[in-house]
């Protein structure tokens, strides 16, 4: 039993990995307002496919990883990104069910809860508003959600995480 | 649970700074991953050099031949001046000093928070870095390091909302503190009266108010002057004299750490610090930086 539940344990650790490389790797100067929150969108697959094994404890530890790599506020992420587990592994049948463009309307609003929460935290301690574009890493994410769901399905599959 | 915990975690991060060395600790965790993602510009730093053709190397070795001779014939002036400034001072019964200890540290090419104006750079404690250091480059003051991990450092640039960097105008001393914008070409400095003596074209550089930068470091050149008579203050805006979102290479500096540089001069000028700056502008003094502490204000001498 315990065998199988650690099953494919580094898959899951892989693909975090590389959503942390992707917060951060280098972007061109006007792109870089666009970039989509990959470990929220990792976060929210395997909350949605595996809720027995990735759940709030690990949204929270990815959280803490994210504000240790982009010099936020310690616990910032770790706040939203609990949030979104949270909300992610009560709803998780449901989402299994509708396909997968009425998961990304979901995710849509899973990630504009992220950065609603972000804004508020950074509104908080005295930063300054944000431009329209703010918003826009959400979108993004709704738009490239069916592709990280394929990718993240077929590695799920290929190495039988379960 | 895991919310509440959050919620602790980040007042007291934002009200505290005891969380510092955990931060420190744990960005040992994230370490590796800025390391990785450094790659693909390491490698294309050592293709660009290692590819290079002879001909491009030999014209560089000459304009790198060139400039340093000239800055060499500029530096002969410079110690014939530096020690003048010195005897004067002397006279005046001020120290001065010229020349800190300075490490060059390379920054990461490491994206974080798009609307912070923040830094990697890949010196950490282990290399004595501080939270708090000053951070130039070739051409002006950059900002100071806020995390210092323990092989890379996080630093804020000057143009962060949350940034204040005190100053004066080069030409008449006039003394103000240059808040950061959040746009990375744009300082502002909103605390000038209408009636100071300030224009378009004029070099700011730091106080050395707030014992945090040393005095004398080029900031910024100020970009606009506009006089509103129905406000009590001018809104002067200045560009940064730093390419903040260009350079490579940055300078650490010590302050308070001199070089050798000093050891021209045959008797080196000791304490009564800038007493005279503190006691003439008390109010500078005490907003100079957000991070500072108003203690630190007389700390600057060795």
């Amino acid at each position: 039993m315990i065998g199988s539940r650690q099953h494919g344990g580094g898959v899951i650790a892989f693909t975090f990995i590389i959503a942390l490389l992707l917060t951060v790797i280098p972007l061109p100067e006007g792109l870089r307002f666009l970039r989509p929150d990959w470990v929220g969108l990792v976060l929210i697959y395997w909350c949605m496919a595996l809720p027995h094994r990735v759940g709030v404890a690990s949204g929270w530890f990815m959280g803490l990883m994210v504000d240790l790599l982009t010099g936020t506020l310690l616990g910032q992420h770790a706040l939203s990104l609990t949030v979104i587990a949270y909300i992610t592994l009560k709803f998780h049948q449901r989402l299994r069910l509708v396909p997968v463009w009425q998961q990304s309307l979901t995710v849509l609003v899973l990630l504009v809860l992220h950065q609603l929460l972000a804004l508020w935290i950074s509104r908080i301690i005295g930063r300054p508003g944000v431009p329209w574009y703010f918003w826009m890493p959400s979108v993004l994410g709704m738009i490239i959600w069916p592709l990280v769901y394929v990718t993240l399905r077929g590695l799920r599959r290929g190495f039988r995480v379960s | 649970m895991l919310v509440s915990l959050s919620v602790v975690l980040m007042v007291m991060d934002h009200r505290f700074k005891s969380l510092e060395s955990v931060r420190n600790t744990l960005s040992l965790l994230v370490y590796p991953i800025q390391l990785i993602v450094e790659i693909p510009g390491t490698v294309t730093d050592w293709l660009d050099e290692s590819l290079a053709t002879r001909r491009k190397l030999q014209e560089e070795v000459d304009s790198l031949r060139t400039q340093q001779f000239m800055q060499q014939a500029q530096m002969q002036k410079f110690a014939a001046l530096q020690a003048e400034n010195i005897r004067l001072r002397e006279l005046l019964d001020s120290s001065f000093e010229i020349g800190e200890k300075v490490l060059i540290a390379e920054l990461m090419s490491v994206n974080l928070d798009p609307y912070k104006h923040q830094v990697v750079i890949n010196k950490g404690e282990l290399h004595n870095v501080y939270a708090g250091q000053p951070l130039v480059d070739a051409d002006g003051v950059m900002g100071q390091i806020v995390h210092a991990g323990p092989y890379s450092s996080t630093a804020m640039l000057i143009t962060d909302t949350s940034h204040a960097i005190p100053v004066q105008v080069n030409r008449n001393g006039l003394r103000t503190i240059a808040l950061g914008s959040g746009t990375i070409n744009r300082l502002e400095l909103p605390y000038i009266p209408n009636s100071a003596d300030i224009q378009p074209g004029d070099l700011l550089i730091t106080s050395g108010l707030g014992g945090r930068f040393p005095q004398g470091y080029p900031v910024a050149t100020v970009s606009a002057v506009q006089h509103d008579p129905g406000n009590a203050f001018a809104s002067v805006v200045a560009t940064p004299l730093a390419h903040l979102n260009r350079s490579r290479e940055v300078l650490l500096i010590w302050p308070g750490h001199t070089t050798d540089i000093n050891s021209v001069v045959s008797a080196p000028v000791e304490a009564s610090a800038e007493k005279a700056d503190t006691e003439a502008a008390p109010e500078n003094g005490e907003a100079a930086d957000n991070h500072s502490t108003a203690a630190d204000t007389a700390t600057a001498t060795p």
